[in-house]
């Protein structure tokens, strides 16, 4: 009985704030029939878009990764004064409101910023190019990896690490043969909530990127410019997939999962 | 104490190069250009009756949200790792959506769902409730999932045992579940709470800004960006950084305390 | 699987460092100018590029373009966005690059240039089709009931245009400057929404919300044209919307950039701006689209106005976020003293 009620409750409470805009994304996208919502998405200007978010994402999901499972490593492994403010450090992202993310690199790599005039004088372009924008989409999405690996790094304790380290293996085995397995699935997930975050990207990279059309816009750019000059079906279009992007790294997890309880 | 072995000393240092890279130069360009305008400037900015009156709404509505979050976070954990029902499995990886839809496009369904032309008959944009239901629907994952490998991992046994010496249901969840999963709670509570305060791309849409109504922080903090006050606007980010990260700090330590009180 | 850690990060680095020096270095040797502007003139544009680069002048030369809010633009291009011309929505927004020395400070006398003014528009009541409201002149909008939509004056150009529009009119039908600030108290005090920008208040007012939408000529023509529910209207007295254009300084190609703009103000550019809802500023073209732009009965007031005194006047007078008179409007609405 309480079990239903539960239940009850909770499918309600997803329906209402996660169903609702779903089914408004894929409605509206498809209101005048699949031929529209195809065309808005295959265009040059679309596509460029894609391969661009594309591009982004690949860069700053690996990069993100790499320092997610050491920086986990360290703050569940090697205990050192400041772990605390270091996890906090972490977290902080995502308490930065975009805009702002976009106008402390225009602080930094500005035409008068900080790094500006030396990295111009070596015509190396950070600001409205690719480098900001990786930035930007890595300043975001740093926290999902570490989140997600640090629970599980400190449930497995060390036991199977430090038997492994008696008999003579190096730290590379270690980590390779013992630690790395443990956390995989752990990983794979942050990756998972990486990849999403970094596909939809906004604030940030549309401050950096100049929206330079056919050169610096995103699909998410796309999207916002396609709402702004009344193609609601082209917004909408390019939403569905970006959303089905995302949802495809997550079923593809999931399945790779092994059922719960197995490790 | 652990001996920072070679290969601790390279994962500190990779950690800490690629943080600073990230995270944390430009959050020091944003304090350094907070402090342009003097300590006149700065706490002119802070004091500003705008200024207050957006600060005081995002933490209000954060902190709401974040409430409510604790309370409907756990329950659908509960029936996502306690229950089963057809589809259960689709349900769990749509907790995820929010991350994987773009910020810009999950204002635009807000608008659509809940504004003038809502096909549910729900009219509440540019009101604060508008403000509180695009923030709930970004903050969704973050207590689920801090909460389900909690669950998942719970020792049935402690909960049976309980249960057979004749504790009633209450005092079985509020004895013994509970405190092993308030650690989890509370992480996703933090994380929550830092996301509302600087959401940015959902609320701007949404919300009618009208300063000192229904302006939050992120978009008193826009404005300022705009209207060339960009001492101002650091200022106010610098503000809401601090008490995010005080945040995080005091949540991360009653964590540890929660784990070692009932561990 | 082997020690793979290290050589990422190094491929990660260095293809950080590698991928935009490589794109730089593969720039193209014919000229590229890349216009900056703001959002609404991107479909004139779309037509107006393609007709210069069929001209002996802009034979061989390539665009790029970038559209976004005035005020976004003009700091993206003092942040370092390279541009060759750029057209921003108000004055003030062009002195911000004259200052930071992005633009020369004669980017208005050039010759056959209208002082660096490239298109006009008027602010205009946008309303529901039918008006229901029957919302006709400034003060129909500070009737009870009527719901007033207009972007935040401090994040957008464009509600800069709708204010000075409001106040300016109160004051040529005779208010004193005191009687029109608070008429201009009680219109905020109908606005029931405040987007950070022009194209977002349009937005905010085709989602069904308001009854009438303060804002630029153009945007409204466009959005009718666009097929959207809309019908829009001028009160009898309004504002010129001056929207300047000028070369930067730091244009590699002076020349390209210069024959770009001398060609904006040719009657064949005009009449493209003009079939997208702006008004020409030549006036032999402008007599062609008297039906689109009418001008009987209308008294259209400039910024330089004796009663307004010009945008350095105006700018701090009313803009100023601590003590121009707009901020103070805004704390009274909001209900916060002082």
């Amino acid at each position: 009985m309480r079990r239903l009620t539960l239940r009850t409750v909770a499918l309600g409470y997803l329906a209402l704030i996660l169903l609702g805009p779903l089914s408004i994304v894929f409605w509206r996208a498809f209101e005048k029939g699949f031929g529209p919502a195809w065309s808005a998405v295959t265009n040059p200007e679309a596509m460029h878009a894609f391969k661009l978010t594309l591009e982004i994402t690949a860069i700053a999901v690996p990069a993100n990764t790499i320092f997610g499972v050491l920086c986990a490593l360290l703050i569940v492994r090697h205990p050192f004064p400041g772990k605390g403010l270091l996890n906090a450090l972490v977290d902080l992202p995502l308490a930065l409101s975009p805009i702002v993310v976009g106008f402390a690199l225009f602080l930094l790599y500005g035409r008068t910023g900080w790094f500006g005039s030396w990295l111009s004088a070596h015509g190396i372009h950070v600001l409205f190019a690719m480098p900001s924008m990786i930035l930007a989409t890595a300043f975001v999405s740093i926290p999902f990896v570490v989140r997600e690996v640090v629970p599980v790094l400190r449930e497995i304790g060390t036991d199977q690490e430090q038997a492994a380290e008696t008999l003579g293996a190096s730290q590379w085995q270690v980590f390779r043969r013992v630690t790395f397995p443990a956390i995989r699935w752990a990983v794979a997930y942050g990756v998972v909530l990486t990849t999403a975050r970094s596909l939809g990207e906004y604030g940030a990279v549309s401050v950096v990127s100049g929206r330079l059309a056919g050169q610096t816009e995103t699909a998410t750019l796309y999207v916002s410019d396609r709402y702004e000059n009344f193609d609601i079906v082209g917004a909408y279009a390019a939403s569905v997939v970006l959303a089905l992007m995302a949802i495809a790294v997550l079923i593809t997890m999931n399945l790779l999962r092994p059922k719960e309880g197995v490790h | 104490m652990r001996r920072v072995s070679p290969f601790g000393g390279l994962t500190l240092g990779v950690v800490v190069t690629y943080l600073s890279l990230v995270v944390a130069l430009p959050l020091t360009a944003l304090i350094w250009q907070s402090t342009k305008g003097g300590k006149t400037g700065f706490w002119e900015s802070l004091t500003s009756p705008e200024a207050i009156a957006a600060l005081k709404l995002t933490l209000g509505a954060s902190l709401v949200v974040a409430l409510i979050n604790a309370i409907t976070g756990t329950i659908i954990a509960w029936v996502l790792v306690r229950d089963e029902f057809p589809g259960k499995g689709v349900v769990n990886a749509l907790i995820d959506l929010p991350f994987a839809l773009p910020t810009i496009v999950a204002g635009l369904t807000m608008l659509a769902l809940y504004g003038p032309r809502s096909p549910v008959g729900i009219d509440v944009a540019y009101t604060r409730t508008a403000i509180v239901l695009a923030l709930l629907f970004v903050t969704l994952p973050f207590v689920v999932r801090t909460v389900q490998p909690v669950l998942q991992e719970l020792d049935r046994e402690l909960e049976e045992a309980a249960e057979s010496l004749g504790a009633s249901n209450w005092q079985t969840f509020s004895r013994v579940v509970f405190p092993n999963l308030l650690p989890g709670i509370l992480s996703g509570v933090a994380l929550a709470f830092a996301k509302a305060i600087g959401e940015f791309g959902s609320i701007v849409i949404i919300t009618g800004n009208i300063p000192f109504k229904t302006e939050v922080s992120s978009v008193y903090i826009f404005g300022q960006i705009e209207s060339g006050n960009t001492s101002g606007a650091a200022a106010a980010s610098v503000v809401l950084l601090t008490i995010s990260f005080g945040v995080l700090l005091l949540i991360g330590a009653l964590r540890r305390w929660a784990t070692r009180h009932h561990a | 699987m082997r020690h793979l850690t290290r050589p990422l990060i190094l491929l990660a680095t260095a293809l950080l460092v590698a991928i935009p020096t490589i794109a730089a270095s593969a720039a193209s040797k014919s000229a590229k100018l890349t216009l900056v502007a703001y959002s609404t003139p991107k479909t004139s544009y779309d037509q107006i590029i393609p007709a210069f680069e069929a001209t002996r002048a802009g034979s061989g030369v390539t665009f790029g373009t970038s559209y976004g809010a005035s005020g976004t633009q003009a700091a993206a291009v003092i942040a370092g966005l390279q541009a060759d011309v750029v057209n921003l929505s108000l004055v003030p927004d062009m002195t911000t690059l004259v200052k930071a020395g992005i633009v020369n400070e004669t980017w208005h006398s050039i010759a056959h240039t209208n002082k660096g003014i490239v298109t006009h528009s008027i602010v205009v009541f946008a309303v529901r089709p039918g008006n229901p409201k029957h919302l006709k002149s400034w003060n129909d909008l500070l009737k009870p009931g009527v719901d007033v939509i207009t972007p935040n004056p401090f994040t957008s150009g464009g509600a800069r245009w709708n204010v000075m529009a409001a106040y300016g009119a109160w004051r040529k039908a005779g208010a004193t400057h005191k009687q029109a600030v608070a008429k201009l108290t009680t219109l905020f005090q109908h606005v029931s929404v405040q987007d950070a920008s022009a194209r977002n208040a349009l937005q905010t007012f085709l989602s069904g919300k308001g009854d009438v939408l303060l804002g630029y000529e153009n945007e409204a023509y466009a959005a009718k044209k666009a097929g959207q529910s809309i019908q829009y209207l001028s009160p009898r007295s309004t504002i010129l919307i001056e929207n300047p254009v000028a070369v930067t300084e730091s244009t590699a190609y002076p020349q390209q950039a210069d024959a770009f703009i001398k060609f904006l103000f040719t009657p064949k550019a005009q009449a493209l701006f003009a079939d997208n809802g702006y008004r020409p500023v030549l006036p032999n073209v402008f007599k062609k689209y008297t039906k689109v732009f009418p001008t009987k009965g209308l008294k259209i007031f400039q910024i330089t106005d004796r009663l307004l005194g010009g945008w350095a006047k105006v700018q701090p007078q009313f803009f100023n976020p601590k003590t121009g008179i707009m901020a103070k409007i805004e704390a009274k609405v909001g209900g916060v003293s002082g």
